[in-house]
């Protein structure tokens, strides 16, 4: 019997696409019925990985609560972008208050509906890295603890994209910024410094921690519907790329998303109550160069001579990663 | 019935006879006592249909405030001191997104040098953030101006800020009514929002606006909170019991009258009586300032002396500039009298001297400070004449004191 191999490699991945699977396994994405609830002719530039992380968490969480979702957003390109008076891009009611207080506004939302008796509507809370990992890091804290039932997104674009690309806690040791010049020995970013936001919501045993990327969808929306089934403080941490502050071409964005998984230097996992319970396994695992060479941020790394020492360090974080979470496939 | 109350006991149980939703909150002294009992009451099952949220900052506290007003909740806190300047930033916001958030302030000095004591630099800071402002001259006022600030507040869509006093009225005991709750029930309707987060009918709350509509934003903003300069009286009217916005004391022939806001009117108030021809007026709105109604009060004053619990260091008055604003065109001469900051006691020894002052011309339109110690503040001037030095003033002028324990060693 002849033996017909059927490519399923349909982006660079093993992603099997949509119209390969049947409809009920599809991604929220390719449902016509999907909300849409970050609707097109917003600003965010070209290829902007928050708009679709944005898409794409809320598009499965309205899904998921039926339609029953009410968003709280820190200020940052995401709010900018999409509401410039008299516009709004969302389709969902959606509150922006401050920077900071994304966290404590969405503890206020939820705390009012349950007061109302309403426990079928649900709360999603959604910032950059700088309202999460830094400015908002008290508010964030304070809901986590309390366990107040809010989702909390954080869309990671490693940096203070809104305000022109400066450092923030999130960004990776050697990133040039503005404020992080890719001048003198150790160029761009510090190293040691930074803060793992998902293993500081890890240590406050709420019921959900999840990171993700917009290149795996399944994966996103899988666990933006996993975190709606539960109630009490959930925290969700995606990567997303970002064109202008990384210096990468529009169209890498979902590429460079993968490579990030792929080389250990973002791991994608999910955890219950403080304990890992599952790991996106990285399949076929690039060295670090391949996902950092394509970005201006880390073009100093390449430069003439290159700064093979620096890619160095940088490996054995996306090494230490690899063993502390059990990445590597088997 | 009138019973022995603690000043924020009695406004915890007027509070809650509003019937908030949601109440979050951040201890700092001397407010602590008003969510404590809050909290008392949403355990015990006293308040029902309440969440109270032990939040991690007085900023976390009027964030949450806002989220839960912007999703139809009655929403309440209370704060002092630092604690309202740590919320400053939400404070504007929640104006911006007319809001009606009450808040209490139990007034306390600001540091540094660190103070727990009562005076009012902490609301007086917050004076333009676009809430109303109301000065409780004694605890039953307090108690019936939180039952009329709900009312204000949602009538109008703007936060509405209860000052009062910190320690001076929070912490005393004295016989208090609170009112029924059937009578607080038929005065303040169930808050009914204009705009609320619904999922049947999507709004975005918050957007972003340009030069091109925020200067008209801001017009309402100020229009708008504006008519609780006409709506503060109407709704006062149907209250149990008479509530001023602008209250004049023995005003009629009166050359000098003092102005003030808060617990020190009732000393002043003494001393009036002891003069006989001197007239206190008391503001309780401060925000929206009633202009016309401290004109009218003041009417044929030709001294009057502004006694300010609070500091605009390097202008001087603050309540004084308003004032001076409302009687612009006239010919009285307005003083500015700093007095009791950071708890010193304004006593009536130092409002007689004041007053005599004041009547024999020497006060005309001066800053004064109430018994500023000169000797202090002196000789601390001349060691800062002989030594360029920065630093805090506060430990040379703890030494000259005497105090013990200003040295080490």
């Amino acid at each position: 019997m002849a033996v017909q191999s059927v490519k399923f490699y349909q982006v660079g991945s093993r992603a099997v696409g949509n119209r390969l699977l049947e409809e009920a396994l599809r991604t929220e994405q390719a449902s016509p019925a999907r909300r849409n609830a970050l609707n097109s002719g917003h600003r965010a530039c070209q290829g902007c990985g928050e708009a679709l992380g944005a898409r794409y968490v809320l598009d499965a969480a309205v899904r998921a609560t039926g339609g029953k979702l009410l968003a709280v957003n820190a200020t940052g390109c995401l709010e900018v972008f999409s509401t410039p008076y008299p516009e709004s891009s969302w389709q969902l009611p959606w509150l922006h208050s401050l920077f900071a207080n994304a966290p404590s506004v969405a503890s206020g939302v939820a705390a009012a509906l349950k007061a109302q008796g309403r426990d079928d509507v649900r709360v999603l809370a959604q910032g950059g890295d700088g309202g999460t990992v830094d400015i908002g890091l008290a508010c964030l804290s304070g809901m986590f603890e309390r366990n107040d039932d809010v989702l909390y997104v954080c869309y990671d674009n490693e940096a203070y994209m809104n305000t022109g690309v400066q450092r923030s806690g999130s960004t990776p040791p050697f990133a040039r910024t503005a404020t992080t010049e890719a001048t003198g020995p150790e160029p761009g970013a510090p190293i040691g410094q930074g803060k793992d936001l998902p293993r500081i919501a890890l240590a406050h045993e709420i019921p959900y921690v999840a990171t993700a990327t917009v290149a795996e969808l399944h994966d996103l929306e899988a666990k933006v519907e996993r975190a709606m089934t539960m109630r009490g403080a959930r925290y969700l941490h995606v990567l997303v790329p970002c064109p202008l502050g990384w210096g990468s071409a529009p169209a890498d964005t979902v590429r460079l998303a993968r490579l990030a998984q792929r080389s250990g230097l973002f791991p994608v996992f999910e955890a219950s109550h403080g304990e890992i319970t599952a790991v996106l396994p990285i399949r076929s695992r690039v060295p670090v160069a391949e996902y950092l060479r394509p970005q201006r941020r880390y073009a100093h790394l390449f430069a003439e001579p290159p700064r093979i020492d620096l890619l160095e360090r940088i490996q054995a974080i996306a090494d230490r990663n690899i063993a502390r979470y059990g990445l590597q496939e088997a | 019935m009138r019973r022995q109350l603690e000043g924020s006991r009695a406004i915890a149980e007027a509070v809650a006879r509003c019937r908030p939703q949601v109440v979050p909150a951040y201890p700092i002294t001397p407010q602590t006592h008003i969510v404590e009992a809050i909290g008392a009451m949403v355990r015990n099952g006293s308040l029902a249909g309440c969440e109270f949220l032990t939040v991690e900052s007085e900023f976390a506290a009027m964030s949450a405030a806002i989220g839960a007003s912007a999703a139809g909740a009655r929403a309440y806190t209370a704060t002092a001191s630092q604690g309202l300047l740590y919320m400053a930033e939400a404070l504007f916001n929640a104006s911006g997104l007319g809001l009606p958030i009450v808040l209490t302030v139990a007034n306390r000095a600001v540091g540094a040098p660190i103070n727990i004591w009562n005076d009012q630099s902490d609301s007086m800071s917050q004076r333009d953030c676009g809430w109303v402002q109301l000065y409780a001259a004694d605890n039953q006022a307090a108690v019936d101006l939180h039952v009329v600030a709900f009312a204000l507040a949602e009538e109008l869509s703007v936060p509405v800020m209860v000052c009062v006093d910190g320690f001076v009225l929070t912490h005393a005991f004295e016989p208090l009514e609170v009112p029924e709750q059937d009578a607080v029930d038929a005065f303040l309707p169930p808050y009914a929002p204009r705009q609320v987060l619904d999922v049947d009918d999507p709004v975005a709350i918050g957007a972003m606006v340009g030069p091109e509509a925020f200067t008209e934003v801001r017009y309402l903003s100020h229009y708008q909170l504006s008519q609780a300069l006409t709506a503060y009286p109407q709704l006062c009217d149907g209250w149990q019991r008479p509530l001023s916005m602008v209250d004049a004391y023995r005003v009629d022939g009166a050359d000098t009258v003092v102005v003030t806001l808060g617990s020190v009117s009732g000393t002043v108030k003494e001393v009036a009586d002891e003069f006989g021809n001197v007239g206190v007026v008391t503001l309780t709105m401060f925000r929206p300032f009633p202009y016309a109604e401290v004109r009218k009060a003041l009417g044929a004053a030709k001294r009057v002396i502004v006694l300010e619990r609070a500091l605009a260091p390097g202008a001087g008055g603050i309540v004084s500039a308003d004032v001076r604003a409302a009687l612009s065109g006239t010919l009285a001469e307005v003083s500015t009298v700093v007095a009791g900051l950071g708890g010193r006691a304004v006593t009536r020894a130092a409002l007689r001297r004041l007053v005599a002052d004041a009547m024999s011309g020497w006060l005309g339109e001066r800053l004064v400070f109430l018994d500023l110690r000169d000797d202090l503040v002196e000789q601390q001037i001349d060691r800062m004449r002989q030594r360029r030095a920065s630093g805090p003033q506060a430990l040379g002028l703890l030494r000259d004191a005497g105090i013990p324990g200003s040295r080490i060693g």
